[in-house]
């Protein structure tokens, strides 16, 4: 490719992969109209992503240390800010958010406002100071601040206890879509999946992972937008949904007061496929205790800030400068995912309650439904059911049940829109959950080989012998991870909330105070490290037990008392002991200046 | 006090204000949630509601943008911003 000046071309050389995605859009629809079968659609949008994710992969491959592990330091903003928001929205955010709206309404959108609030924390508390200090990895950022091995050990520990448990699900997201859109087995589709995760990863390192999150999410904002736009025109909400869907919110509200919430026996609900769900609470009103919503909030924000395959993403930036814009603008490309998200959601479930619409559903008599033709397809897929519980022979509002990413994958169906967008959905999904598995993957590799190997085990290490240790370990954690996903453990999605809650128990205090108090020790470091991330994962089990917790933090929050326990450790034992030495004092004020050398130099 | 002490007094200070705004919208307005949802907001949503799917949202971007400026001017006040531009 244009090699010397490509950052200078970025712009055109992502505008006419832009141009040639969309082309891409308009020649599968004409094939559709000529008769190309839907699985035939299915396979060539997602071969030709992947195909070009990889290629992507194999031009950004590189020798060199510093492009390995922070894409050589020159990743311009925006561009940082769209590699950044797909790092960060994985496949559950892209099929499962508006589903989570869609049935749990006001209790589910605080994962909304701590999914976007974290990045404030970010961008004041750490991102800037992080990579003035010019670590490659977030525990050596940890190793170097602190001192000693076995800080740098600990973090490379809550690093990879809280990664591991959000990349099998997203091994497992690539896994499902791969298997559904190539029509093979799940077992085999999530190896499919992994290689081609591995594609964009394993030759360039974090520069192949930086070029080709941008190319994905470009592919994963235009097919969700897209979609939302267009149903918006067609069921005729307004031609643009975010400003307009007033009118829609409070009609569902007045139809959910006609129907009313009627709570199913137990009995019937057993004859309901697992996975399911129906519409029990309220689409706009507030359903939650404060306390609920904001401790959700809270446990998501400082978990953000403590996610290390999103801080290192900031360390690509050239400068602090950099660093800081970039954090704003992945915050806004994650914001037009985000907030179209709720007005999908919205759409989907006006267009299929209202009985006064053609789409709607309840209120027509079972066998009508049961005779079209996109309910008979996902009830097939497993993701729609209805039952006549009361025997009267029509569809109530209690009676239809539909499973969370169906608001995704259905909606387009359901309002009428051609195949080509299915496909496009799919597409997009892969894109989420392949961009977000690379960069976690990366993360708990490249701590491991930087880390343990280099720093730890064998600091005289050639730069090539690094590499090939790191690109091993890529693949082995990459089989490990798939290996798990694979045996298709129950939940496992739900464990990305789990995921934050690890991070922010042993990392958000120790990294927060690493920069903010030059009191802060590698005693109370250690402490702080261990004792949160034990304490939370003990209040976990124990919930999880049948234990009844306190304060109302749930299994979803348990970071809260983790990071609680965090904190306190580190503060406490950090005073007993004695403080810094005066040259990491001295590392700290230089941390907290944009101007100067890099506090640590690497090789 | 030194050059130093004087800009990082001055840093602490932005991110005092900083982290204000960001405790009202992603804490302190859902306290009063159910309250605040009985009041209609912009584009004819309920308040609450609006401020789960666009309000804190948007303002979070805003106020990343307005931060980062902010503390490029304190950077630049004391000379201590980086040289060369991007």
């Amino acid at each position: 490719m244009i090699k010397g000046n490509f950052i200078d071309n970025l712009p055109k050389v992502y505008g006419i992969y832009t141009g040639g995605f969309i082309g891409f859009i308009i020649l599968m629809a004409i094939g559709e109209q000529m008769g190309m079968t839907s699985k035939a659609i299915g396979i060539c949008f997602v071969a030709f992503t992947v195909a070009i994710y990889a290629l992507i992969g194999w031009l950004s491959r590189t020798a060199q240390a510093s492009n390995y592990y922070v894409a050589g330091r020159q990743v311009p903003t925006v561009f940082n800010g769209m590699a950044t928001a797909a790092d960060w929205m994985s496949g559950a955010s892209f099929v499962a958010m508006a589903g989570g709206i869609y049935f749990k309404g006001y209790g589910y959108m605080a994962l909304l406002v701590g999914w976007t609030g974290g990045y404030v924390l970010v961008a004041t508390l750490l991102a800037p100071y992080l990579r003035k200090f010019g670590c490659y990895t977030v525990p050596d950022f940890v190793g170097t601040r602190y001192g000693g091995n076995l800080a740098r050990l600990l973090a490379v520990i809550v690093l990879t206890v809280a990664s591991f448990t959000y990349v099998t699900a997203q091994i497992n997201a690539t896994g499902t879509i791969a298997s559904v859109a190539l029509d093979i087995p799940f077992q085999y589709a999530v190896y499919i999946g992994l290689i081609s995760i591995l594609l964009c990863s394993m030759l360039g390192g974090m520069r192949g992972v930086t070029w080709t999150q941008v190319a994905q999410y470009i592919v994963l904002i235009i097919a969700y937008l897209l979609p939302v736009f267009w149903i918006s025109n067609k069921i005729g909400a307004g031609f643009f949904p975010h400003f307009m869907l007033a009118d829609e919110v409070a009609r569902i509200g007045e139809l959910e007061q006609q129907f009313g919430f009627v709570k199913n026996a137990a009995a019937d609900l057993k004859t309901v496929p697992k996975g399911l769900a129906g519409i029990t609470k309220a689409h706009s009103a507030v359903n939650a205790t404060p306390w609920a919503f904001i401790s959700l909030a809270l446990a998501m924000m400082m978990g953000t800030a403590s996610l290390p395959h999103v801080m290192m993403r900031f360390f690509t930036t050239p400068s602090v400068k950099a660093a800081r814009k970039s954090v704003g603008w992945s915050l806004f490309f994650i914001f037009l995912l985000y907030s179209s998200a709720p007005m999908l959601a919205t759409m989907s479930k006006l267009s299929l309650i209202d009985p006064t619409l053609p789409t709607g559903i309840i209120g027509k008599s079972i066998a009508e439904v049961q005779a079209i033709d996109w309910y008979q397809n996902w009830n097939q897929a497993n993701l729609m059911f209805i039952s006549d519980f009361n025997s009267n022979g029509t569809v109530e509002l209690n009676e239809f049940f539909m499973a969370g990413k169906a608001v995704v994958l259905a909606t387009p169906e359901i309002a009428g829109l051609p195949y080509v967008i299915s496909g496009l959905v799919a597409a997009g999904g892969m894109a989420a959950a392949m961009s977000t598995a690379d960069g976690l993957i990366l993360a708990i590799a490249n701590a491991i080989s930087h880390d343990v190997y280099y720093k730890m085990i064998d600091p005289k290490a050639e730069t090539a012998k690094r590499l090939v240790v790191a690109r091993v370990l890529l693949v082995v954690i990459g089989f490990a991870g798939a290996t798990i996903a694979a045996m298709e453990i129950q939940g496992i999605l739900g464990s990305v909330i789990w995921a934050f809650d690890f991070a922010m128990s042993g990392l958000f205090f120790p990294l927060v105070l690493g920069v903010w108090w030059k009191r802060a020790n590698k005693e109370g470091a250690i402490a702080g490290m261990a004792l949160g991330l034990i304490s939370g994962f003990a209040y976990l089990i124990w919930v999880r037990n049948g234990g009844s917790g306190f304060l109302g933090i749930t299994q979803l929050t348990f970071g809260i008392f983790g990071s609680a326990v965090s904190l306190v450790a580190m503060v406490v034992v950090s005073l007993m002991t004695p403080a810094p030495n005066a040259s990491t004092q001295k590392m700290v004020d230089d941390a907290r200046v944009p101007s100067g050398a890099q506090v640590i130099s690497q090789r | 006090m030194s050059k130093n002490e004087q800009h990082w007094e001055k840093t602490k200070g932005l991110l005092f204000v900083t982290l204000a705004i960001w405790f009202v919208f992603s804490i302190g307005i859902f306290l009063f949630g159910a309250e605040m949802n009985e009041v209609t907001g912009p584009f004819g949503y309920p308040l609450t509601y609006w401020f789960t799917c666009q309000g804190s949202l948007g303002l979070f971007v805003i106020l990343i943008f307005w931060f980062a400026n902010r503390q490029e001017k304190i950077d630049e006040e004391f000379g201590f911003s980086e040289k060369g531009d991007s």
